[in-house]
């Protein structure tokens, strides 16, 4: 199929981890319930490096388009 | 449970993957053209894709439910279902029955039961295969409502339709290759958006050991969290290793099965029958784009799932040693009642007597209609007949001592306690798509199985390729309705729905035999499968009547409920309907490799040698993979898996 799925995973957990990082750093309050680690912001920082992981391995395939 | 409130971006986390597998199936629809192109992704996928999807397919969210739940109530002993279960047959299906479900070009597996055999036997399976992913699609589109319903407080009916309609969207556009690849993004919106949670229930229990620990207080008395009745002890590994409390005997372990059922009918019939023969996840392979492919894709899929207990059999485990700590103030949900059920018994608990504890305690299990903790109901009574407790005080009383556990709610309790808003998106977003991506998978395997082998076979032969695209469209439609309507009907008839899956389990225990026979011995005939596979439902059907379980027999020794068996005589009572269903599973499977076996040798087959080319193993020429580099050699990868998973037994053991 001509559509690279490593397309839309990486721009969904680019956009979701960017939006975790932000929630993480601007809203402060409620970090009891997270056992007072800012889980947002770790979790978030995780997704966004693991969305342009795959954006990065897409943008590669569109270079090098495998043969078979 | 008590409701979860969503804030304003755990909605944009759930909007935005819905607004990306709609993106996905608009992506594809221009790639559409052919009723390959759109029942079968045209044999055109990469290898890791329909791999994660492999196994995706079959981690819908009642599995995802279920496997929690099982980790409270049997501990580590549940990853059986993978480490026994999943990986070896998994690695079978790649390494021995691939190169004919592929090399066959069959389109589906009825159709190369057809191939193999005659229409008889595709008949009987398909005609099965169709009605049972209807009802495994609104099983799980039901039990979504519900849960949206219940948690989230929206309508029953508009769930469940807004859902149904967002699958609609994707697979109507891009057919198979749409549900593949939502079910990749699923995949990892799974491990992504629950690995946080597992995270923080092992850290706040202390780690892993600290959980062990506190699991072996669990085995020795079950009944102090209500997990067994009272007067159960087991072996304080019990709940933490996975192999001396099986092979010490059925009642040593909370699963009440023994070594025998467990490896020969989970681990060969079980497991066998629905890895290597389920349409549904043998699809994700056959979409592969080449032989290496396909067989590759089941083995692709068995490295996460060898992993996989740690993310969904472990919340389970935490939340059994989180009961038994009391400063962390957490219980597995009881069942769910309603407010007016609370009111009655608030009731009851400001108009009992302290002193009459008996009274106080049959008072309020009366008007819960559960069984309570009794301790706890008097203590909760002295308390408010002492100290004007508030209503609210009294619910939370309440909640704490009902004698029962909803373990399906485990996870959600999990993600409720540890998820501030934003993960919790995350988290409920990644349920809500293993939910969706169930009910893409159910509807994907429907439509090819009814247009290829009912439709294309019995109703409208030899027309247009446009013609079965279309009618793949419509019934791509059609089945979506018709999950709509099993959903419905599940929530109407819960007991009817435990009969229908029954049933589908009789059909579907006998059927790996006829598979292995009719790969691996070329005189298995066309007759002796047809009969051999009615026999075996016939005799799962008849074990099924025969026997029953402890809890399924009153006082008197008459038989409670006929859907957990033992309504026409009771000739043996398993420790557990677990064992019962292993039990069941291997009788069926040994019945129907009998009967296909003496039925085959006294009747004549009708196909020669050069019909049943590629179809059987001894006629087909060995795939020559020498020149491969080793990793991607079926044999020699399956060998590595199969090691690294008699490894992690070993660890558990």
């Amino acid at each position: 199929m001509g559509l690279d799925i490593r397309w839309p995973i990486g721009l969904m957990f680019t956009l979701i981890g960017a939006l975790l990082v932000i929630n993480g750093a601007v809203v402060k309050s409620d970090h009891a319930i997270s056992l007072g680690i800012n889980i947002n912001l770790i979790w978030g920082i995780v997704l966004l490096v693991f969305g342009v992981l795959m954006l990065m391995g897409a943008n590669k395939g569109r270079k090098n388009p495998p043969s078979a | 449970m008590q409701p979860i409130h969503l804030a304003g971006i755990d909605y944009t986390i759930l909007l935005a993957y819905v607004a990306f597998v709609i993106g996905i199936g608009w992506m594809l629809s221009r790639y559409m053209k052919t009723s390959a192109d759109f029942l079968t992704s045209a044999r055109s996928i990469p290898t890791w894709v329909t791999g994660l999807a492999f196994i995706s397919a079959n981690l819908g969210a009642l599995e995802l439910v279920g496997m929690a739940a099982s980790g409270a109530k049997y501990g580590i002993s549940t990853a059986h279902f993978y480490w026994v279960g999943a990986i070896p047959a998994m690695i079978f299906l790649a390494v021995f029955m691939m190169p004919f479900y592929y090399g066959s070009k069959a389109r589906s597996v009825p159709e190369y039961l057809k191939m193999r055999f005659d229409e008889r036997v595709r008949a009987l399976n398909s005609v099965a295969f169709a009605v049972m992913t209807i009802f495994a699609s609104g099983i799980s589109m039901n039990a979504l409502a519900k849960l949206l319903n219940q948690l989230l407080g929206w309508d029953y009916n508009v769930a469940l339709w807004v859902c149904s309609g967002v699958v609609l969207l994707y697979v109507l556009k891009g057919g198979l290759t749409s549900a593949i690849y939502t079910e990749v993004l699923q995949f990892f919106m799974i491990v992504l958006g629950f690995a946080p949670v597992v995270y923080l229930g092992l850290k706040d229990v202390g780690g892993w050991h600290a959980m062990n620990h506190s699991l072996q207080a669990v085995a020795v008395d079950p009944a102090a969290l209500y997990l067994k009745p009272a007067g159960i002890s087991y072996a304080p590994d019990a709940w933490t290793s996975a192999w001396t409390p099986v092979l010490a005997g059925p009642a040593h372990n909370p699963m009440g099965v023994d070594w025998f059922a467990m490896i020969f009918g989970l681990g060969f019939v079980l497991s066998f029958g629905y890895w290597c023969t389920n349409f549904l996840v043998v699809q994700r392979a056959m979409a592969a784009k080449n032989m290496t492919a396909a067989r590759n894709t089941p083995l692709v899929a068995a490295v996460p799932k060898m992993f996989f207990p740690f993310l969904v059999i472990l919340p389970g485990m935490i939340a059994a040693a989180l009961m038994t700590m009391p400063d962390k103030n957490y219980r597995i949900p009881p069942p769910i009642l309603s407010s007016a059920t609370y009111a009655k018994a608030i009731d009851a608990v400001k108009s009992a007597n302290p002193a009459d504890a008996s009274a106080a305690v049959t008072a309020v299990s009366s008007s819960l209609g559960t069984k309570v903790d009794a301790e706890r109901i008097t203590s909760l009574v002295a308390a408010n007949a002492a100290n004007k407790l508030s209503d609210e005080q009294i619910k939370q009383g309440l909640y704490n001592s009902i004698a029962e556990n909803d373990y399906d709610s485990v996870i959600l309790s999990l993600v409720k306690k540890y998820c501030p808003a934003g993960l919790l998106g995350l988290a409920l977003t990644a349920l809500l798509a293993s939910f969706m991506s169930g009910m893409a998978g159910n509807v994907t395997a429907f439509n090819t199985v009814f247009t290829y082998d009912l439709y294309q076979a019995y109703f409208a032969k030899g027309k247009s390729d446009h013609h079965y695209f279309m009618a793949g469209k419509v019934v791509t439609v059609a089945g979506i309705a018709l999950s709509i309507l099993a959903a419905y009907f599940a929530s109407m008839f819960n007991n009817c729905m435990d009969v229908i899956q029954l049933v589908f389990g009789f059909v579907n225990a006998p059927l790996f035999a006829t598979f292995l026979l009719g790969m691996f011995w070329k005189r298995t005939t066309a007759t002796g499968a047809f009969i051999g596979l009615f026999g075996g439902i016939f005799s799962s059907a008849l074990f099924h009547a025969l026997t029953t379980t402890p809890g399924n027999l009153d006082s008197a020794g008459h038989v409670v409920n006929i859907a957990k068996g033992g309504y026409l005589h009771v000739v043996s009572v398993f420790p557990s309907e677990m064992a019962q269903n292993f039990w069941l599973a291997s009788f069926a499977f040994t019945a129907c490799l009998g009967l296909t076996l003496v039925i085959s040798l006294a009747t004549q087959s009708m196909k020669t040698d050069a019909d049943l080319k590629g179809l059987v193993y001894s006629l087909t020429p060995k795939i020559v993979d020498n020149n491969q580099p080793w990793f991607q050699r079926p044999a020699i990868v399956g060998i590595v898996l199969l090691i690294a998973c008699v490894i992690l037994n070993v660890i558990f053991w």
